[in-house]
């Protein structure tokens, strides 16, 4: 399917099918993680503690593939795998949020405790990884498309072709990514029952 | 985890290393050739590559609980 052509973008503009995605899916499974930490602590049902926990981790897959795309991508039209742009500071940092949240939870032993700390600390990290990503980034001057002085991709730089593709991916992805949030919660699941048993 | 596309993007910056000894300028090295559609295909590496690493782990954590049983 075509593509607008651009300079500096040239053939990367199909890259927009490849990278957005990934943060759509993180933004997707990360969403679940904080409704079910929600859920958790109102209701105190293990299994939700779980899927939150699957769903985050799965979140910093995508998390991870958003950034090491972006990079690359970034090597050939902004010059550097890393320019310290205010988006890509403001994703790492978001990224180490996230690591804490692991290293947070992995640091208790005592199930209840646990599930509870690091549910309460999932529902702090979303909004501030919301702002860090989408906000922050938005008030200051940056590479990225849809930053400071620069519009958006969707309204210079993208036309009604790729959106057809563009639509379908970030269901797709999100789709994606939950099933695999879900099959790795069926599996913590049954490592869960298997403890409670021993 | 992420040793694989670290390798991949190591690789694949020494390949744009290697076309720049000849004399034309830099937009000509091999990523840069035909309309930058390497990087894309480099993206998309990237991601099957991370995608099968992570499924890969995924079968490993279940094989063990079935050895378990």
């Amino acid at each position: 399917m075509g593509v607008p052509a651009l300079p500096i973008l040239h053939e990367t503009i199909r890259n927009t099918y490849f990278h957005v995605p990934m943060w759509i899916a993180m933004f997707t499974v990360f969403t679940i993680s904080v409704i079910y930490s929600i859920r958790y602590l109102a209701t105190g049902k293990e299994e939700y503690d779980l899927i939150a926990v699957e769903s985050a981790n799965t979140g910093i897959f995508f998390f991870v593939l958003g950034l090491i795309t972006g990079m690359m991508w970034a090597k050939y039209t902004w010059g550097e795998y890393w320019s310290n742009d205010p988006k890509q500071n403001s994703a790492a940092i978001a990224f180490l949020l996230y690591c804490a949240y692991s290293v947070l939870r992995n640091s208790m032993d005592e199930e209840q405790k646990r599930a509870k700390i690091s549910a309460i600390y999932n529902i702090f990290a979303f909004p501030i990884m919301i702002v860090l990503i989408m906000v922050l980034p938005r008030l200051t001057d940056s590479l990225h498309p849809g930053n400071g002085g620069n519009p958006a991709f969707g309204k210079l730089d993208m036309d009604n072709r790729m959106r057809v593709v563009l639509y379908p991916a970030f269901i797709a992805w999100s789709l994606f990514a939950v099933w695999v949030a879900t099959i790795r919660y069926r599996i913590r699941l049954i490592e869960y029952k298997k403890n409670e048993i021993n | 985890m992420k040793k694989l596309p670290v390798l991949l993007l190591l690789l694949l910056s020494n390949v744009t290393c290697f076309a720049q000894d000849s004399a034309s300028p830099a937009m000509a090295d091999v990523m840069r050739s035909d309309g930058m559609i390497y990087v894309v295909i480099a993206t998309i590496v990237i991601i099957f590559a991370g995608l099968s690493i992570y499924l890969f782990s995924i079968d490993r954590r279940l094989r063990k609980i079935e050895k378990e049983k």
